[in-house]
This record gives C-alpha cells, structure tokens and sequence, in this order.
C-alpha cells in the first residue's frame, strides 16, 4: 500500500480526513478493485482514523466495492434516457454474451456486469461503461464486438 | 431560434482544452480585469447581472456571494458543484471536456471577488474522462502563472447522487458519509469545516468570466428579464437529434425539440415532455410553446431543473416510467430521515403493483397519499425531487394508471418501450432498511 502516495493527498486538504476517499480509490485500484478488510486498515493506519469510520465512509458510495469484482467491469445505464431508446436490449446482450445476470460476476471471475444510474451521457445513450471508459453510443449489435474486444485483450 | 454560445463559445471549431487555443479566443482576459478591480467591485457585477444558479434551484449567484460572512477569522471556501448526476442531465460532462479552462477562469475570478484562496472541485467520481482533461488543464494553468495565490484541488467523489446535494457534498469533502446537513446554518455562514463557503455549479461560475468581460449589466440584458443569458440545454429519449445545446434562456420548448432536435424519430408522436431533469414535473404536448426560462417553465406547472429536456414519445408506458425515475431516487436516497428512505420505497412498492396489475383502486389513492407525506417533509430536496414528478404522472396519465388496475396488468402488453427496464435497486447501500407492508 503506497503510504507515501496518501500521505501527499493529504496535503491537499486543511484536513487529513477529506483524504479517505482518493485513498480508498487508490487503495482499490492496488487490491484489484474491491476493498478487503486490510485495505481499510491500511487506509485507516495511513490517515490515523479508525478502521470503523473509513469503512461507514466505504460502505456509502457505489464506486467502492466491499466485495470482490470481475476483472473486467461492464455498467450498462438503465436509466430514463437510455431505458426510452433501449438499454434493456442492451444489457440483456452483455447477459446473453457474458453470461452474467446484472448484479453478478461471472465464474472464473473475469466479468461483472451492472446496470447503473444514469452516468451523464444520455445525449449518446445508450451509455455503456467499459472499466471507467464511457462508450457511447452502444447498440445491441455493438455487444458482441466489445465483449470479443475484452477477452482477446487479456 | 438562436443558438447563443457563451460558456461554449467556439469550443465546436477549436481545441480550446490547451491553454494556447483558449487565450486565442481571449481566455483568461477576465481574470486580468478582475484582478485589477476590487473583490467587492466584482461581486457588484455579479449582482448586476442577474445571473441564477445552473445547478437546479436557479438562485442568484451574486446574492449567494455577497452573503458570505466576512470577519470571521477563518478562511473562506469557494466549491464548485460538479457532481452532475440528475437523469437526464449532460451539460456539466461537456462544459468541462470540451472548455476546461473556462472553468478555471470562473474559479480563479470568483475566488477574487470573495477573497478565497481554496478552491475544490467536487467532480463526479464516474466522469475519469473529465478528470484527465481538467488535471491537465489545471497543470497548464499553474505553469502559465494564472492561480496567483489560489490553489484548486480537483476532488473525485465515488458514485452517490446525493452528494450533488450542497451540504451533502460539504460532508463528502470531509471525508465522511455523503448525508445532508440541517439547515441553518447556510454554507454562507457555516460550509466546509465550518467555514463560510461558497458553492455553485459548473456552468454558473463557468458564466462568471464573460459577465466580468462584458459587464453585468450587459449579461442582465440578454435573455428574458427575471432570468438572463445562456443555458446549456441537454437535449435526450425520443429526440432525432439529442445533445447539448447552448441557447439563450426564454427560448421555446418547441423550437428545441422539433427545430433543433428534428422531432420524434420513426414518425412516433410526442407523448410528454421532462424539462429539467427526472426530478422535474411531466409537461404534455400541449404545452410545447412554453417558454424555457424559470419563470415560464414554473408558470407552466413544472420546473426548468438543470435543463434537461428528456422527450418522451408514444411508446412509452407512464407507470413504467414512474416505476424506473422511483427506483433511482429510492436507492440514492441517504437514508438520514424517514419520510424519504420509507416513502420513495412505498411508492415503488405501490408502482410496481400497479405496473404488474395487482394494485387495488384504494392503492392508487394509497400512492398519491404517501407522496403527501414526502413533500416538503423532508431533510432536503431529494424527497420533493421522488414525490413531486410521481403526483404529476398520475395526474396527467391518470387514465394510463387506471387502466393497469381495471385490465389488471399493463394496457401496453409487453410492448412499451420501456418494457424490462432493470434498476440497479440492490447493488446501492446508502439506505439498508427493512421492508414496508404496500
Ligand atoms: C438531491 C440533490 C442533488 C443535486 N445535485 C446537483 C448536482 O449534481 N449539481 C449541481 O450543480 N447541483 C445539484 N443540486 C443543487 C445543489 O444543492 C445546489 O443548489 C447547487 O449546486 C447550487 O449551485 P448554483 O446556485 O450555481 O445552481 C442538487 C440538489 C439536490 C437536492
Ligand atoms: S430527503 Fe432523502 S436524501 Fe435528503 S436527507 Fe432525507 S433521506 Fe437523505
Ligand atoms: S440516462 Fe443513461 S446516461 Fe443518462
């Protein structure tokens, strides 16, 4: 865990504690993208609090994920904008290509698929987002090509 | 209708994301004239100009400024509100990739005019692309010499709606749950680490340069009296052509979905109309000339939001609708007051039924009652912003809802456009709270 890394976040507030949330981003990206209970306590020793505060601050934002993910995260908008020209079709394709329901990660842990809340695109929805990369816009016919795209990439 | 760039004015021909290309187009001009007149000198212009807050709520930026507390001996905060995350809304994303200095400059002069020397951006923490360019952007200017003795620090929040709530955000900086704060104390009074602070979105400090180039006064005077100047209108759902578009405020509803927009697509017709973003009330076809600046929009029975047009065609089935605007606030709802975390998963335990033809007559009364007990009974906005759309889909879709109870299942039979629509509803653990009995 880079100590040295928080410790100059912290710098950049009048408070240490306004740091926990780019350490907990640093720290799950260093743990393969979720937050085990020694990632909090590292974050925790870093910024001198209490493990129970910086996992209450965890627990609170969707990004931060308390459990293991796929490798790959695939997050489909389901929301209004998206939802009216077909992000249903959409994500039942990553389903039927990725075979993952939403929500789940699949078997050999190389896939988690999520519907999200509208990720501020919907001018080219449907949005779809690719480990942090905004596609857009993404048809049903597209799906196939990103998941070949990501599994000829590992 | 005139398409009026301001805050993007020729970000379509130029790179204006390097510094070079926007000094070019005059950039960073205002903040050399602001720094050569006195801060209070500054906020008279902003006073003058009338301009209200792009945010939502469309409250003057220069009355907000001039509130803050002077003397106190602590130093004095400005955030900008970059949270972007109402359905439907897009404008802040495109601002900030395609003008990113345009905001640094807004930063820069309003950290003058209320003598701050910290500035933080609390940008949505899903927007990595924005990141890139404004890092860079602010890179650039802290080389060029343009901060003076200001800092910005770029925050990166993690996923949670709520934290675009202001006071919600403050908490968030500070490195805690992103929970609203009783109010008073204001942020003017008592913000970041109980400082005075100052806090307005993305597009209205993004505003701030060229009201400080050109004058209050002149800003006051484009666009319809009570609320002046240019808004970036996102343009979404059933639209040919969506997108944003900057255009003076004022004007027509119509003119942005048929002229700009090219209509409906695949000679649908219109069905309803969202002004500002999911948390704004439902307009109808025929109210297509109204006009789109606050007054109007509140004339008309809604609400102009964050501007966020999302058009809605025949395809669509209103309870399933209600239903998917429901989920999201149910699951972005903070859970700190009750009204809230029971009552926006009531409603979409009572719309769910209806979707699926198993509501009682009593339910639909039942729904609109519970809406009742949300409205204005909340911590903050959020419970308005799940209620007050619902009691307007029933309203103006009355029959639409009643017909799901006497057919006993929906009138569209599978065939809606928004049929299978899949909420993100049990991945989110701002609100863990036990069942309601619907
Ligand atoms: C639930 C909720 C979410 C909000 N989200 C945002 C947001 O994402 N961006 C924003 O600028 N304002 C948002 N607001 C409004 C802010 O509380 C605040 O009014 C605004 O940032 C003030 O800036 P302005 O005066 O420049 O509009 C939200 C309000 C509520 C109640
Ligand atoms: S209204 Fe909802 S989001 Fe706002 S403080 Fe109350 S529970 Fe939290
Ligand atoms: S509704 Fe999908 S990006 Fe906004």
């Amino acid at each position: 865990m880079n100590l040295d890394a928080i410790a100059a976040i912290a710098t950049e507030y009048p408070e240490r504690q306004s740091a926990i949330l780019p350490a907990l981003r640093l720290a799950q990206e260093e743990h393969g993208g979720w937050l085990p209970p020694e990632a909090i306590r590292e974050v925790a020793d870093a910024l001198d609090l209490a493990p129970a505060q910086v996992e209450a601050v965890a627990s609170f934002y969707d990004m931060l994920h308390l459990a293991p993910v796929g490798k790959h995260m695939v997050e489909v908008c389901t929301n209004l904008s998206c939802a009216l020209v077909g992000a249903q079709q959409v994500l039942q394709a990553f389903e039927e290509q990725l075979g993952v329901a939403p929500g789940e990660t699949s078997e050999d842990g190389r896939f988690t698929l999520r519907a999200i809340e509208c990720a501020g695109g919907c001018g080219r929805a449907v949005v779809v987002v690719v480990d942090e990369r905004y596609r857009e816009p993404v048809r049903p016919e597209d799906v196939p090509g990103i998941v070949e795209e990501l599994k000829r990439g590992d | 209708m005139a398409i009026r760039e301001l805050t993007l004015a020729h970000a379509g021909e130029r790179d204006l994301s390097k510094l070079a290309e926007y000094q070019a187009i005059g950039g960073y001009k205002a903040l050399a004239k602001a720094r050569k007149m006195k801060p209070e000198a500054v906020v008279e212009q902003l006073l003058a100009s009338n301009l209200r807050g792009r945010g939502g709520a469309g409250f003057p930026m220069g009355r907000k400024a001039s509130f803050l507390a002077k003397g106190t001996g602590k130093p004095t905060y400005l955030c900008v509100n970059a949270d972007e995350s109402e359905p439907g809304t897009f404008k802040d994303r495109e601002i900030m990739l395609l003008n990113p200095h345009r905001l640094i400059e807004g930063c820069l002069v309003t950290a003058h005019a209320i003598e701050s020397q910290n500035v933080f951006i609390y940008l949505r923490g899903e927007y990595l692309d924005v990141f890139e360019v404004m890092r860079r952007a602010l890179e650039d200017a802290r080389k060029a010499g343009l901060m003076g003795d200001v800092t910005i620090v770029l925050h990166r929040g993690a996923g949670a709606y709520i934290c675009g709530e202001e006071s919600a955000l403050l908490e968030s900086l500070e490195g805690k749950r992103g929970q609203p704060r009783p109010r008073p104390p204001f942020p003017a009074v008592s913000g970041l680490y109980g400082s005075p602070t100052l806090i307005n979105n993305v597009q209205t400090i993004a505003t701030v340069p060229v009201i400080v180039e050109k004058g209050g006064e002149w800003y006051a005077k484009i666009g319809p009296e009570p609320s002046p100047g240019t808004v970036v209108f996102s343009l979404s759902g059933n639209v040919e052509r969506p997108g944003n578009y900057e255009l003076l405020l004022g004007s027509g509803l119509r003119e942005l979905i048929y002229d700009l927009g090219g209509g409906i697509p695949d000679g649908r017709e219109l069905k309803a109309i969202i002004p500002g973003g999911s948390s704004t009330t439902v307009m109808t076809p025929d109210q297509l000339d109204t006009d789109l600046d606050f007054n109007s929009v509140a004339e008309a029975g809604s609400q102009l939001g964050a501007a966020a047009v999302i058009v809605i065609d025949d395809r669509a089935c209103m309870v399933q609708l209600a239903l998917r605007s429901t989920q999201f606030y149910m699951h972005e709802s903070c859970g700190k007051c009750t009204p809230c975390r029971e009552g926006t998963r009531w409603m979409v335990q009572l719309l769910q039924k209806l979707e699926d033809g198993r509501a009682e007559q009593s339910e639909l009364d039942l729904l609109l009652s519970v809406c009742d007990r949300v409205l204005g009974k909340c911590l903050c906005a959020l419970g308005d912003f799940a209620a007050g759309p619902v009691v307007e889909y029933v309203r103006n879709f009355r029959d639409e809802f009643q017909r799901h109870i006497d057919e006993g299942g929906c009138p569209f039979g599978g065939e809606s456009s928004l049929e299978g629509t899949f909420a993100p509803v049990d991945q989110h653990t701002h609100a863990p709270v036990a069942e309601v009995p619907a």
